[in-house]
């Protein structure tokens, strides 16, 4: 119990900086909806089938492009002040502190979906909330897990020069089947008749493989982010 | 015994080479082909084409291999903190990405042979690419990472690995089946099975000297930095 106040009290942190400056959030609304705004010019026929077919990959894109902003940008923000060594040094166990990061991460992310997912319902003309619970299920574990992958990447590539490039040379083919159970349920859920069994088993599939990579950066988290 | 193992294990393979080559081009027939609607060797689809199957599924089993040694190897570096656990992971996957791309090569012009086109997200074709994303991915990480290089890598080997199931999951259920090959060893005809495990011999000995060559180097590289060390602070060198 201990452990969850005060993982909940490190996401709280980061997510109270946030709210204060609005930096992160704010910028990565903005890119969100340009992508969307790119999307509809770059696919330009507006018919039903393409829609149908294309709008599942421009939400999952929008997911991971925005999704790597915030997280290189979130762990930046403890490198400039040199705050991860206080945070590691403070007198919490190290999960408290990769459980907060991955949860505040979590936030951000699901922040950009939820404007992504209406602009996109709204200029490709998506029925996307036909099946809402189902996809705000399945956005929701697909940010639960790439906070977890990433907020470990990120925090081991915080002294790393060139760690805005190799952060999405990390995430993107460890992610790869987390995009693809995003995009499938996507879909599934965007057909006419609508294929529930599909949608579910993808969502399935993804609350497995979240659950694994959970388990194992908890495993992971101490002896990669050492300092 | 331990100096002589690269020479020994590539001798090896330079022999089972030769073996391979001459028991894949002169015992068996050429004109078995894979019958990709039958799911079954028959007809003549793939002519001389067929022999690259040989090489290709052996550089594939490598590549799969490696993950998997470069992944445990990672969990022994990060557990134990061993920098001879380290030097495995890196040159295992060092290796891999060339046995991968060979994999991919040659995936490639046995798609264009049985299905005439070039790539077709066939399952494996799939798996195996991402599979060899990671490994570049690694490298790549290896090579820029700096200080945390290894750590970091070691990071990645590791979810690659656990992630392998969920590829092959991924893959397997696909929405979109196309022409499948299962079984492969199984359904093998029986004069096609020497050259088979000839060739998988033969891929296995390159890849372990080529591991242990990389792993020697990386010591060697160490050990002469670490002298030359020594040499500054005693004033030997300058």
């Amino acid at each position: 119990m201990a452990l969850v106040r005060q993982a909940a009290r490190i996401a709280w942190k980061d997510l109270r900086v946030e709210l204060r400056s609005k930096e992160i959030i704010t910028t990565m609304m903005f890119f969100g909806a340009l992508l969307v705004v790119i999307y509809s010019f770059v696919f330009p026929n507006h018919n039903d089938k393409v829609m149908r077919w294309s709008v599942p990959g421009m939400l999952w894109v929008s997911i991971a492009f925005a999704g790597t902003i915030a997280l290189g940008r979130a762990f930046d923000r403890e490198r400039e002040n040199d705050t991860m060594r206080a945070l590691l040094l403070s007198p919490v166990p190290r999960l408290a502190v990769f459980l907060g990061k991955a949860v505040a991460m979590a936030v951000l992310i699901l922040a950009v979906a939820v404007i992504v997912t209406p602009l996109l319902a709204l200029f490709l003309d998506a029925p996307l909330f036909d099946h809402g619970g189902e996809l705000a299920l399945i956005i929701v574990l697909g940010a639960v897990g790439m906070a977890i992958v990433g907020s470990i990447f990120a925090a081991t590539l915080l002294k790393v020069r060139s760690r805005d490039v190799l952060l999405p040379v990390i995430l993107y083919p460890l992610l790869v089947p987390l995009f693809v159970a995003g995009t499938e349920t996507t879909s599934a859920l965007l057909k006419v008749p609508v294929d529930l069994e599909t949608a579910w088993y993808w969502i399935r599939f993804l609350g497995i493989y979240d659950a694994a990579f959970l388990v194992l950066s908890m495993w992971v988290f101490e002896s990669l982010v050492i300092e | 015994m331990k100096k002589h193992a690269v020479p020994v294990l590539a001798a090896l393979g330079a022999i089972g080479f030769v073996v391979s080559i001459y028991l894949i081009f002169m015992t068996t027939p050429l004109e078995w082909g894979w019958d990709t609607r039958a799911d079954r060797l028959a007809g003549s689809s793939l002519f001389f084409n067929q022999k690259i199957f040989y090489f290709h599924v052996a550089n594939s089993i490598v590549l799969f291999t490696a993950v998997f040694v470069s992944g445990i190897a990672s969990i022994l570096f990060l557990w134990k903190r061993s920098p001879k656990a380290d030097d495995i992971a890196s040159a295992s996957t060092d290796v891999a990405v060339a046995f991968g791309a060979a994999t991919l090569v040659t995936g490639s012009i046995w798609a264009k042979a049985a299905w005439d086109v070039w790539w077709n997200w066939e399952p494996r074709l799939t798996m195996s690419l991402l599979l060899w994303l990671i490994l570049v991915g690694y490298v790549l990480v290896r090579r820029f990472a700096g200080p945390s290089a290894d750590r970091v890598a070691a990071g990645m080997a590791i979810f690659g690995m656990v992630g392998v199931p969920f590829i092959y999951t991924m893959v397997g259920a696909d929405s979109h089946p196309n022409s499948g090959m299962n079984g492969t060893v199984f359904t093998l005809g029986a004069r096609l099975v020497p050259p088979f495990l000839a060739s998988m011999v033969t891929f296995f000995l390159w890849f372990a000297a080529l591991v242990i060559a990389r792993v020697q180097s990386t010591r060697d590289e160490r050990e002469v930095r670490e002298l030359r060390e020594q040499g500054l602070d005693l004033g030997v060198l300058q």
